[in-house]
């Protein structure tokens, strides 16, 4: 089997990180800040570590500031609903992901007012246009870091500089890039980072987090769930500190070992070797598939400016077809369609009927590669 | 003998952290369900030798470390 849906979810999993989930069933299996006995303190320690560890990482000096969530979808509610209010301005771009387009129409509907930049047909982003619909009215900036459909990365650092100089600020969805690219969230000047634990990562599904900048005052931010949090039980009201004020319910403890144990993994394996190892992926599927009469890649067809993510149509095939075809008949796993992003879609012009995506990972040989590569012409030439 | 305080958090990764901190500078602290008598906000307390009460703080404090009280028991 050959594995390229890597930007759905990695797979497979450093054994690393299955050991870490074993772990915390076997030997730390309380629940985290609700009781006072050995396993239940394990169990917190496990969390704290891990936020010290994603504080770290993403360089954030208090690791309380570290929310734990289901994913990048939660962790951008949890901004979105919270920070925004009817007759806000949000200036988002045209590549976004449902994750952000979603709520938005939604909260657009109790008068939010959104404005969208069209990226080119690459996914590219003009910072002119950013600077255009940027004003004193703009309360946030949401952009992808990269595109889960062509993989284009986008400019976070310059769009930060510029919503900052607005008094704007900037909400960053880095579900693609959060362990395969390094992301310093000082030096970038992002205001909130949403990433999911089970991508680039390599730890399981359904944990992610969002990382609010040391700088943000939260008490603008409502929750998005109120609840248990282990603390002030005498109070019926949310407590106001971090990371309670956005964490109730039993968090989910064993994935969050995993993500853990997953993040170190990329941490020993050095972000920058796993970043060099993608641009040769990227360059190896764009040459194999401009040697296929009838195929068309979008993006920008540049290993620098794109995460390991390649789309394609084929001319005389349905990507539905395309897929099943390397399913069935080769073990290759992709995905097809439009990737939960339609308004990416229609920047590219792809929609409705989608892509075929590529998306190679950690564990992808050069080889597998050359094979997908080998069967693609096979198929499309049938 | 020696005579113990304890630590009491707003949260419990305060409690955790703090732990952390102080076992690294070798103070004999201990994770302990919060004594009923002092306050319910966080699970779990940190207790330490009072004696030591001032140099703990301090750390804590140079930690940013936010800390709801500290109670001799």
């Amino acid at each position: 089997m050959i594995y390229l849906d890597n930007a759905a979810t990695s797979w497979p999993k450093p054994p690393e990180v299955l050991k870490a989930m074993v772990y915390v069933l076997e030997r730390a299996g309380g629940n985290p800040g609700r009781s006072g006995h050995q396993l239940s303190i394990e169990a917190a320690r496990v969390m704290y570590d891990t936020r010290e560890d994603i504080a770290r990482f993403f360089n954030i000096r208090d690791p309380m500031r570290i929310i734990f969530t289901g994913n990048a979808t939660h962790a951008i509610n949890i901004v979105l609903r919270g920070l925004l209010k009817p007759g806000d301005r949000v200036v988002t771009s045209s590549m976004e992901h449902n994750a952000v387009m979603r709520p938005l129409r939604s909260l657009e509907e109790q008068g939010l007012i959104v404005d969208v930049v069209s990226c080119d047909s690459n996914g590219s982003l003009d910072l002119g246009d950013i600077v255009e619909a940027v004003d004193a009215t703009t309360r946030l900036v949401v952009i992808n870091h990269a595109s889960n459909v062509v993989g284009t990365i986008l400019p976070v650092a310059e769009v930060a500089s510029i919503a900052h100089k607005a008094g704007a600020l900037l909400l960053v969805d880095a579900a693609q890039t959060a362990g395969v690219m390094p992301i310093d969230v000082k030096a970038f000047g992002i205001d909130f980072l949403a990433f999911t634990g089970h991508k680039g990562l390599q730890g399981p599904p359904g944990v992610g987090g969002l990382v609010i900048g040391d700088h943000i005052d939260t008490s603008q931010v409502e929750p998005l769930m109120r609840g248990g949090t282990g603390s002030q039980s005498e109070m019926e009201a949310q407590p106001e500190y971090l990371p309670d004020k956005f964490e109730s319910g039993t968090p989910n403890i064993v994935g969050i070992a995993g993500l853990r144990a997953g993040l170190n993994w990329v941490v020993n394996k050095d972000i920058e070797l796993i970043r060099a190892q993608e641009k040769e992926f990227i360059s190896a599927i764009i040459e194999g598939l401009s040697g296929i009469k009838g195929v068309n890649v979008y993006g920008t067809l540049n290993p620098e400016k794109t995460v390991a993510i390649v789309s394609f149509t084929a001319a005389n095939k349905r990507v539905s077809e395309i897929g099943l075809n390397l399913d069935e008949g080769y073990g290759i796993l992709t995905r097809v369609g439009l990737h939960c992003a339609p308004a990416a879609h229609k920047t590219i012009s792809t929609f409705p009927e989608g892509t075929v995506r590529l998306s190679p990972g950690i564990f992808t040989t050069p080889n597998q590669i050359k094979k997908v590569m080998r069967s693609l012409k096979e198929i499309v030439n049938l | 003998m020696n005579e113990y305080g304890v630590i009491l958090f707003f949260t419990t990764s305060s409690a955790i952290r703090s732990e952390k901190i102080l076992k690294k500078e070798g103070y004999t602290v201990k994770l302990i369900p919060t004594p009923r008598q002092f306050s319910s906000d966080c699970g779990i307390a940190l207790s330490f030798i009072w004696e030591e009460r001032d140099s703990v703080e301090q750390m804590l404090t140079e930690a940013h470390v936010e800390i709801d009280a500290v109670r001799k028991i």
